[in-house]
């Protein structure tokens, strides 16, 4: 048993020439200690600060925690009272809940005792209770009440192009490469260097051009004008053919033999065979629609019609900003992906290195 | 994965019919034309889609070029020939933008090589730094490895959100400033700082991507090696020099022309973060090209278009760079 007890200074400097830590393993996790601040600390900054209220925001210097004031309920006073921590005249502290502030002097009232009746304290004399508590109002106003934010209507659009788009891109993309990599057509060849030339050619080149296909289709100011032109990927193309490469000729011969048709050898043996590659394309795909920016800016210049990233931009790019919305909201934006990536990181991981592709 | 085989209830039977339909279509045409003209339905829908939206804008994109006006349909627009180029490049002297007509065209140019050059040579050091940090026997690997990729998956607009929310006035790094006697500054609205920002946050975006490739770069050199480097006497810089650098040296390569590729694409980031300012210290040729042809009142969409080509030679050029560059490091 006791070898397999181990104090963690004795876990942390186990490795496998059992020889002991050195200058350089202390540079590299000092470099790591600085990385993982560096990478995380501004996201969790902003998950931290998105839960202040408004009032909290503008503090200077910020405090690391949500703080609000506290509210004291008080006998014979319809709303709570914001509490205070008073020094008297004999220098000695008391909580008191403020009812009013007149100019430099406050009303206050003792919430312990409220018949003893009202005090008046010169404001430098208090300062406010706080307690930790966490601002929901900043997550929970958007969905409700603001009119220049519509939250629900952005993070619908933003839902339905990307599940829309991505299962369009896996069908599509998927019963091409199955056609290049499966069968012997005139011109294939030419089908598939074609695809694979636009790999490096972005929408940003072409931007007037497919605009004017969109406009003309009437699909300006809408989903579709969003979701169809991405949809025909180069990458997947790539991703998925090289994948069933893989697949032996053997196995859809033996279909053919039992009488299978070819969309039946498509639909029951290509697509579950290559289901390792439609997930990593999947994940690409939403993570390509769901952060996608330029092309939808352009599309959709109507609030009603806008994606989350499109509605945030345009959010934040008010004159005067509101921080408290704005931080709330980017933090609902970057939560699927967040998830997405917490749970299916070692397809993420591994198909990027096994294609060199983002 | 198993969270989605709750639908199957009710996707199963629905699946089903529309498979058996167009299974059902499909066979009598499979019998007339043979199995392998098959091939040519199966790519049909991604070429249409493609042909529509990839290669008929492409192709359409060199008369933009070549038209003048504010209306939209080609019909409606003068042709000029190479008018708008002639816009481009109508410069008293190239090297000082104030001298050419389009001096925000000039001045995206600049700022984009000034972005490029050291964006692109932070992502290399950075990447290479931390892939051979994580390439080391260390605790917790596959945590750390995470902690560099995930900012990777951040959309661009949130990424400018965190960094534009800590580097405000009142934010968090002029706290910390203060605390080591530094003085607080407006970091994006000082021409060189927001300059300086603008590429450390796209590095820091970035970097996490080019790291898992180098990464994979690294774990594919054979342990037998640095075995035989050690039996040589070899120490740590050595096996560095001499084994890893020339073994890493194509994907190193692939890391500097990905890395290029992108950072002349950069837009939404640095959109969003300083929106090309303060002044125009910060505004990229992606930016020109789209405030040219769509968010401009007067929509210039054939210079915007004309832009648009010199982007796309720009990026053309990088590519056959990499084949070119690509094959011969394959034969040495």
């Amino acid at each position: 048993m006791a070898a397999e007890r181990m104090t963690l200074s004795q876990f942390l400097a186990k490795r496998r020439g059992r020889r002991r830590p050195d200058t350089s393993d202390l540079l590299t996790y000092l470099y790591l200690t600085v990385g993982t601040i560096l990478m995380f600390g501004p996201v969790l900054w902003l998950v931290a600060s998105s839960f202040k209220t408004q009032a909290g925001l503008v503090k200077y210097p910020p405090p690391l925690l949500p703080y609000q004031q506290v509210q004291v309920e008080v006998d014979g006073f319809d709303k709570a009272l914001p509490l205070f921590e008073v020094t008297l005249e004999d220098g000695a502290t008391k909580e008191l809940a403020q009812i009013r502030r007149v100019g430099i002097e406050a009303r206050m009232i003792d919430p312990a005792n409220p018949e003893a009746g009202e005090i008046t304290v010169n404001i430098r004399q208090r300062s406010p209770v706080e307690e930790v508590k966490l601002a929901w109002e900043n997550y929970l106003d958007p969905l409700i009440e603001l009119d220049n934010f519509d939250f629900f209507t952005y993070l619908k659009n933003s839902v339905i192009v990307t599940s829309v788009a991505t299962v369009i891109t896996l069908v599509i993309n998927s019963m091409a490469a199955f056609a290049l990599s499966k069968y012997q057509f005139k011109g294939r060849d030419a089908i598939f260097v074609l695809f694979i030339s636009t790999l490096m050619i972005p929408i940003t080149v072409i931007l007037v051009p497919v605009f004017l296909v969109i406009t003309s289709i009437g699909w300006k100011n809408n989903l579709w004008g969003v979701i169809i032109p991405g949809a025909a990927t180069p990458t997947g193309i790539f991703l998925l053919r090289q994948y069933m490469l893989t697949i032996p000729d053997e196995l859809l011969d033996a279909a053919r033999i039992d009488g299978a048709s070819e969309w039946h050898i498509y639909w029951r043996i290509i697509l579950p065979l290559a289901r390792p590659a439609l997930a990593v394309l999947a994940i690409f795909s939403v993570m390509w629609r769901w952060n996608d920016f330029l092309w939808p800016l352009i599309v959709l210049s109507q609030n009603d019609y806008f994606t989350l990233q499109v509605g945030l931009n345009a959010f934040q790019g008010e004159l005067q900003i509101q921080w408290h919305y704005v931080l709330a909201m980017t933090v609902v934006t970057l939560l699927p992906i967040t998830l997405v990536f917490a749970f299916l990181q070692r397809f993420i991981t591994t198909g990027i290195a096994t294609t060199g592709l983002k | 994965m198993r969270l989605l085989a709750l639908f199957d209830p009710l996707t199963r039977p629905l699946m089903l019919l529309l498979v058996t339909a167009v299974d059902r279509a499909l066979t009598p045409i499979q019998r007339r034309v043979g199995i392998d003209k098959m091939g040519y339905f199966f790519v049909l829908p991604n070429l249409i889609i493609f042909g529509i939206f990839v290669l008929f804008p492409m192709l359409l994109n060199f008369y933009y070029a070549m038209t003048g006006g504010t209306k939209l349909f080609p019909a409606d627009r003068p042709f000029i020939g190479l008018g708008n180029f002639g816009t481009l490049f109508d410069c008293g002297d190239f090297l000082s933008p104030n001298s050419c007509q389009e001096d925000l065209f000039w001045r995206g140019i600049f700022n984009t090589i000034q972005f490029v050059v050291f964006q692109v040579s932070g992502i290399v050091f950075f990447s290479l730094v931390t892939a051979l940090v994580l390439n080391r026997k260390i605790v917790a690997r596959g945590f750390f490895r995470s902690v560099f990729f995930y900012p990777v998956l951040l959309s661009p607009v949130v990424v400018a959100l965190i960094w534009k929310w800590v580097l405000q006035h009142e934010g968090v790094l002029n706290a910390i400033v203060e605390v080591f006697g530094g003085e607080s500054t407006r970091w994006l609205l000082d021409p060189n700082w927001a300059l300086f920002w603008v590429v450390f946050v796209s590095v820091w975006a970035l970097m996490g991507f080019y790291t898992l490739i180098l990464l994979a770069g690294l774990q594919s050199i054979p342990p037998e090696l640095y075995e035989a480097s050690s039996i040589d006497g070899a120490n740590t810089w050595q096996d560095f020099r001499f084994v890893t650098m020339p073994l890493l040296m194509p994907t190193m390569f692939v890391v500097l022309v990905l890395a290029l590729i992108r950072a002349v694409q950069m837009f939404d980031q640095i959109y969003v973060l300083t929106g090309g300012g303060p002044g125009t210290r910060t505004q990229l040729m992606v930016q020109y090209i789209y405030t040219t042809g769509f968010s401009n009142q007067i929509q210039l969409f054939g210079l915007s278009a004309a832009a648009s080509m010199v982007l796309g030679i720009t990026l053309l050029v990088l590519t056959l760079l990499q084949l070119r560059l690509g094959n011969q490091s394959q034969l040495a």
